[in-house]
């Protein structure tokens, strides 16, 4: 058990579809655990992570709370994985960038549709929000990026089968997509 | 009901418990407590504590992008924030859905029952299985799928793949897994050819029979575990859900009907472009997801639970015959006209996702889903509205679009969003029943997750990582001063810090 690769994922201004395509690798999961052993994730029950060797984000970085959990993150595992367009280059969720943040929260508590009782959440309880969403890469040092949205299931199984053999991890061309 | 719980009259001398994050997918739930000092809970809040703007940020763009881009809301259920952006953007193209060809109309059905099967295997098998096999207080090493796969290795394999199933049912349409591209404005961008028909077909009875074995066993679970599965977490709540125009069960298209906790029809058939009159949002300022509510029944008692346990609850009938089947067997097993037990969320999902297995088979045999006739059009209009069935309940898409088929206005209601009051009154009933006047212990932490699990809560589907709940409980007095402080190992060990 000891001798595992140990592995920790999580996802940040995502939306979870990475883990789907890393869990789209299907019976090959079987084989994984065989050799890996998961530390921090979706999937399991570990609260932070702790001398890991992979791990793996998903997502950009959109309030302090997604900045505190990367920091750790990077802390305790010895190569950090950018997973997917929004790690990448803040994907999707950033297209707010060229929209005042007061904006964006302004149409969904105050004039949308429907709304009542309008004002804008404000409670201590709530993380604060950065003015934009940032790409991992631009908070904490990367070791490699996995491309694509998401990375489909074989780039998670090349990738990881590579490493986990001591391989450089190379993806043949068809299998990087920018999509 | 608990209502009285959300905020408690007098802060003063109050001590403060938080469970953050409850979510570690997103990190962006938590749960607060006020107690006494005799420890009876005062307040309790499940706080959402993600924010996005996407109703904002996709104004400015066409709205041919629109099933593309929102479709990213959620890496679990694309396809229903795809299909619900394609119903709405038909309409700015001037198609109704009773206008949609049959191929198209088909093809994205397939597709949808694709999407809810795969959910759903997700969240039974990866996500409760462990809770439901091992037991709620088993030890964490054993709390995840791992542990399902090495010990109930059948059980395990048999998730794993029917969740491929469905991936395979949206990759053969839509190209991908996730995020592919499959309906366009008024229908369909391709059919399925005969090898693609034939591939999906091969495996579909034994997909029938796994799931049928699903629905055997939750049953059992549920039921030898009577009152408790029927009492924990529970609360009479009114329903909300599509069905189809003979009442019968309908994930894709259909009347939006309510009914009260006694079973009584709120509304019936009601034309979901009509939904901005019968469903408000209020808003709340201590969390991001706002509280949707009947406008008939006004913000007090028009709040209602949306999902398997609001569809299976609401419908007549199921049109696929194992399917009805267990919903007559699930309906019979309660004493009321509805099921209001929170923990059969799990069992009437899985009747779900048998239903999705069977209704599958019957499309693949279906000849039109490789028909050629894919497009429909019509004039354009200038708003357009798409709701559906996702997994978690009833998903509304809305946009307003202008001379430039530029998007000037959106509004989404999520399903989870449909069940906040829901799941915070599931909170303040575990917090007042099974916790309070008692000093914290482990066993409290385990039931807060597993009451806010039942409802595989997704906002952009990180919440579904709930079972994974980093748990350390701080308790704090009113001033601030931490007075107690417990720590929950990765062993699973509890470590009280004071």
């Amino acid at each position: 058990m000891t001798d595992k690769i140990r592995v920790a994922t999580t996802s940040l201004a995502g939306c979870f579809g990475c883990h789907m395509s890393f869990l789209d690798i299907d019976e090959r999961l079987v084989k994984l655990v065989e050799l890996v052993e998961f530390d921090r994730s979706p999937i399991t029950d570990i609260e932070h992570c702790t001398n890991c060797d992979i791990g793996l984000i998903e997502g950009g970085v959109c309030n302090s709370e997604n900045v505190h959990v990367l920091r750790e993150f990077r802390n305790n595992c010895k190569i950090l994985v950018a997973v997917g367009a929004c790690a990448i280059n803040g994907g999707l969720p950033a297209m707010r960038n060229h929209i005042s943040l007061e904006e964006c929260l302004n149409e969904a508590y105050i004039n949308g549709i429907g709304v009542e009782n309008p004002k804008i959440p404000n409670d201590p309880e709530l993380p604060l929000l950065l003015d934009k969403v940032r790409p991992i890469h631009e908070v904490v040092k990367v070791d490699y990026y996995l491309p694509g949205c998401p990375p489909s299931a074989d780039v998670f199984w090349k990738f990881l089968t590579d490493l986990l053999a001591g391989r450089n991890p190379e993806l043949p061309y068809e299998l990087v997509h920018y999509d | 009901m608990y209502e009285n719980l959300e905020t408690a009259d007098n802060q003063e001398n109050l001590k403060r418990v938080v469970i953050d994050p409850v979510s570690r997918v997103e990190g962006h739930g938590k749960v607060t407590l006020l107690l006494d000092e005799d420890n009876k809970v005062k307040q309790a809040r499940l706080h959402i504590v993600e924010f996005r703007g996407f109703e904002r940020f996709i104004q400015g763009r066409p709205y041919w992008e629109l099933p593309v881009l929102v479709q990213r809301l959620c890496g679990i259920c694309p396809v229903s924030h795809h299909l619900a952006a394609a119903k709405a953007i038909d309409q700015l193209v001037g198609v109704d859905p009773e206008n949609l060809p049959p191929a198209a109309d088909k093809l994205r059905r397939l597709l949808h029952f694709g999407q809810v099967l795969q959910s759903h295997a997700l969240h039974f098998f990866h996500l409760s299985s462990p809770d439901l096999l091992f037991g709620f207080e088993s030890d964490i090493s054993k709390r995840n799928v791992i542990a399902v796969l090495n010990e109930y290795p059948d059980i395990g394999l048999q998730g794993v793949k029917l969740r491929k199933y469905g991936q395979e049912v949206i990759r053969m349409i839509s190209g991908k897994r996730v995020h592919g591209t499959g309906a366009i404005a008024g229908g369909m961008n391709k059919s399925l050819t005969k090898a693609e028909r034939d591939y999906l077909l091969e495996d579909i009875d034994q997909i029938i029979e796994w799931t049928s074995g699903a629905v055997a066993l939750i049953k059992k679970v549920h039921c030898s575990n009577l009152p408790y599965y029927d009492d924990f977490a529970t609360i009479a709540t009114n329903y909300l859900s599509l069905t189809k125009n003979n009442g019968a069960l309908e994930l894709y298209h259909g009347g939006i009907r309510a009914k009260d906790a006694n079973g009584d029809t709120i509304m019936d058939h009601v034309d979901y472009c009509q939904y901005n009159k019968h469903i408000h949002e209020e808003v709340r300022s201590w969390t991001y997801m706002k509280f949707p509510y009947l406008t008939a029944l006004g913000q007090d008692n028009g709040w209602y639970r949306v999902g398997p346990l609001a569809r299976v609850n609401n419908c007549d009938s199921i049109d696929t015959p194992l399917a009805e089947q267990a919903r007559v067997e699930f309906k019979q097993h309660g004493s009321s006209a509805m099921v209001h037990s929170t923990l059969a969320f799990h069992w009437a999902r899985l009747i779900e996702a048998l239903h999705c297995a069977e209704s599958i088979k019957r499309l693949l045999n279906d000849p039109d889903i490789m028909g050629s006739d894919l497009v429909a059009q019509g004039e354009k209009r200038y708003e357009g509205i798409g709701v559906i069935e996702a997994p978690r309940g009833t998903l509304f898409h809305h946009y307003q679009v202008d001379e430039n088929d530029i998007v000037t206005k959106a509004n989404l209601i999520v399903s989870t969003t449909s069940n906040n009051m829901g799941m915070n009154e599931s909170v303040r009933q575990v917090a007042a029943e099974y916790l309070s006047g008692q000093e914290l212990t482990e066993p409290l932490l385990n039931n807060l997750e597993v009451a806010i699990r039942a409802y595989d809560p997704c906002l952009s589907c990180a919440t579904h990582a709930i079972g994974k709940m980093p748990l350390q409980l701080e308790l704090v007095n009113a001033e601030g001063k931490l007075i107690d402080k417990m720590i929950k190992h990765n062993n699973g060990q509890i470590e009280k810090l004071t």
